[in-house]
Formats: structure tokens, C-alpha cells, sequence
């Protein structure tokens, strides 16, 4: 065994600390919430769709202001157009991440990515 | 003998490149019948012989023996110009443009072990980017990142510890001219 150990140099010790280190972060930072896999619509607080992110396909849904499109792809979800005048949740684009939302609050309608796994914006006690 | 008539001109050098890529084959299919969980997650044994073959003779020689191996071994497996075959160059691409860079680290300070951890996740990193590209054009594809970064550098260090065992039991005979 200390025949084998006298094979590392001190430089690779450093290499092996700092890779694991960098395998430990990964996990944290790709398995987070999961894959984007559901797409959440909401209109006056009530679940309006929930599609699951596959296919592709187009969704209006009626507001008080008008109907706000909604376009669904593959692993992502974006508002395409809506009546609300600032146009905040249109100009957000592409939803990706499980926990992303878009809220186009004068129509009273969100759009919200859920994974696996729920992912919480913030936690109180 | 009927005499040819293209007299080809071996070179000690290209029989040593033949050997060398022959052994790293060989392990190739070594390699291939080590059952694995996960597609992907291979010893990698032939980077061995990279790494001797680098320290050895040099990169130029380790890029033939590389490439021959990649050749070769895809031909015998039977994936040759299949997803695994371009996943598997480009896997060695990187990794050998790692460890031509990561080669004139100090000696003293970084051995076999560090260029090999360095050579793992460069050929599992471009190995992901292809296949995200290419092949799953979706970020699911990243998922597997830790898996394959943990798998990177137990192999990583395992094959470097051979490779350095090796080079200290044999002595340097054929050196780099």
C-alpha cells in the first residue's frame, strides 16, 4: 500500500483535493429540483392546464383583459403574447428551471415550471 | 516471393507506434467487457498506455497510438462511425489536448496521477458537451454530470497509479530521442 502512495506527488494530492471538491459541487448544482417536467397554468389562482413538457403545442387562455398565448416545447415554456400593458411575463422568455415562474398579473395568469422535486423560493419560520 | 512492387519504408518508430496501439486495443477490449451500470462509465484501461506512451516517447507519439486505438478498437467492437465512435474521438481529443497542455506541468510536482485525473474529466467533459450537442439535445443530458465526474476521477486515479507503477518498475530503455 505505501509503495502505491509514494507514486503521488504533491501536486497530485492538489489535483485529487480540488477535483473532488469540484464533484462535490456537482452535485448540488445539476441535481437541484430535477428537469424541468411539468408546465403549470394558472388563471384567477386556479390551475388552469398542467402540461407536461414533451410536446410541443400552443395554449390561450381567457383573462379579464383578453387571452394570454402560451407556448410549450420541449423541456421549456415561455407567455408568447398578453394584454397586460408592461408586458413583464412576456419579455421573462423561456422558462427552463423547475421553480421558474411567470406572472402576468393584470390577466390573472401565471405560468410555473415544476420538476420532480418542489423547490422553494424562500422558507420561513 | 513475388516481389512488391510499393516497398513500404517501417521505421523502428512505426513499429513501436504498431506495438504500443496493439497493447492499447487490447485493452480497449478489456475495457469493453467489464460490465458497466451506466453507458459511458468505462476504466478507460487504454489510457495507460497514453500515459506511458506520453511520458515515454512524447505527445506526438501518444496522439498515433491514440488515434490508432480509437480506429482500431471501434473496428473490432464493431462501432466504427457509430455515436460511440465520434463520442470516443472526441472523448480523446480532449483528453489529448489535456495532456498536451497539462505535460509541462513540473515534473517534480505532478505525475501520472495528475495528468490522468486531468485526461478523465476532459474526455467525459467533451464526451457530454458532443452528446448534448449532438445526440440528447436537451440539459437532461447534464444530469449524469456528477456520475460521470465521480466515475472520472476514480478511474482517473486508479489508471494514473498503474501508469506510474509501471513507469517506476520499467526502467527508461527506447527514450524520447
Amino acid at each position: 500500500m505505501s509503495n502505491w502512495l509514494a507514486l503521488l506527488r504533491p501536486g497530485d494530492w492538489l489535483v485529487l483535493l480540488i477535483s473532488a471538491i469540484l464533484v462535490g459541487l456537482s452535485i448540488p448544482t445539476f441535481w437541484q429540483g430535477g428537469l424541468a417536467e411539468r408546465a403549470i397554468i394558472r388563471q384567477e389562482g386556479q390551475v388552469f392546464a398542467d402540461v407536461d413538457l414533451q410536446t410541443r403545442r400552443q395554449l390561450s387562455v381567457p383573462g379579464p383583459l383578453g387571452r394570454t398565448e402560451i407556448a410549450i416545447e420541449p423541456g421549456r415554456a415561455r407567455i408568447v403574447s398578453d394584454p397586460s400593458p408592461r408586458q413583464y411575463c412576456v419579455r421573462q422568455g423561456w422558462l427552463v428551471r423547475p421553480g421558474e415562474i411567470a406572472i402576468c398579473a393584470p390577466n390573472r395568469v401565471s405560468l410555473q415550471i415544476s420538476g420532480r422535486t418542489k423547490v422553494y423560493d424562500s422558507i420561513s419560520y | 516471393m513475388t516481389p512488391s512492387v510499393t516497398e513500404l519504408q517501417v521505421t523502428a518508430e512505426d513499429r513501436r507506434v504498431a506495438w504500443l496501439a496493439t497493447a492499447a486495443v487490447g485493452l480497449s477490449l478489456v475495457d469493453a467487457a467489464i460490465p458497466s451500470p451506466l453507458p459511458g462509465v468505462k476504466p478507460g484501461l487504454a489510457n495507460i498506455i497514453t500515459l506511458i506512451v506520453l511520458t515515454r516517447y512524447g505527445w506526438a507519439t501518444a496522439v498515433w497510438v491514440s488515434a490508432l486505438r480509437v480506429l482500431a478498437g471501434s473496428l473490432l467492437l464493431g462501432y466504427f462511425l457509430g455515436p460511440g465512435f465520434f463520442l470516443s474521438l472526441t472523448g480523446t481529443a480532449l483528453s489529448l489536448g489535456t495532456l498536451g497542455l497539462a505535460q509541462h506541468l513540473p515534473t517534480r510536482w505532478f505525475g501520472p496521477v495528475s495528468l490522468s485525473v486531468l485526461a478523465a474529466f476532459a474526455h467525459i467533459g467533451g464526451q457530454l458537451l458532443l452528446a448534448r450537442l449532438w445526440l440528447i439535445p436537451h440539459d437532461g443530458v447534464f444530469l449524469l454530470t456528477p456520475l460521470f465526474a465521480t466515475a472520472a476521477l476514480v478511474f482517473g486515479t486508479l489508471n494514473g497509479l498503474i501508469a506510474a507503477k509501471l513507469l517506476a518498475d520499467t526502467p527508461a530503455t527506447n527514450s524520447r530521442p
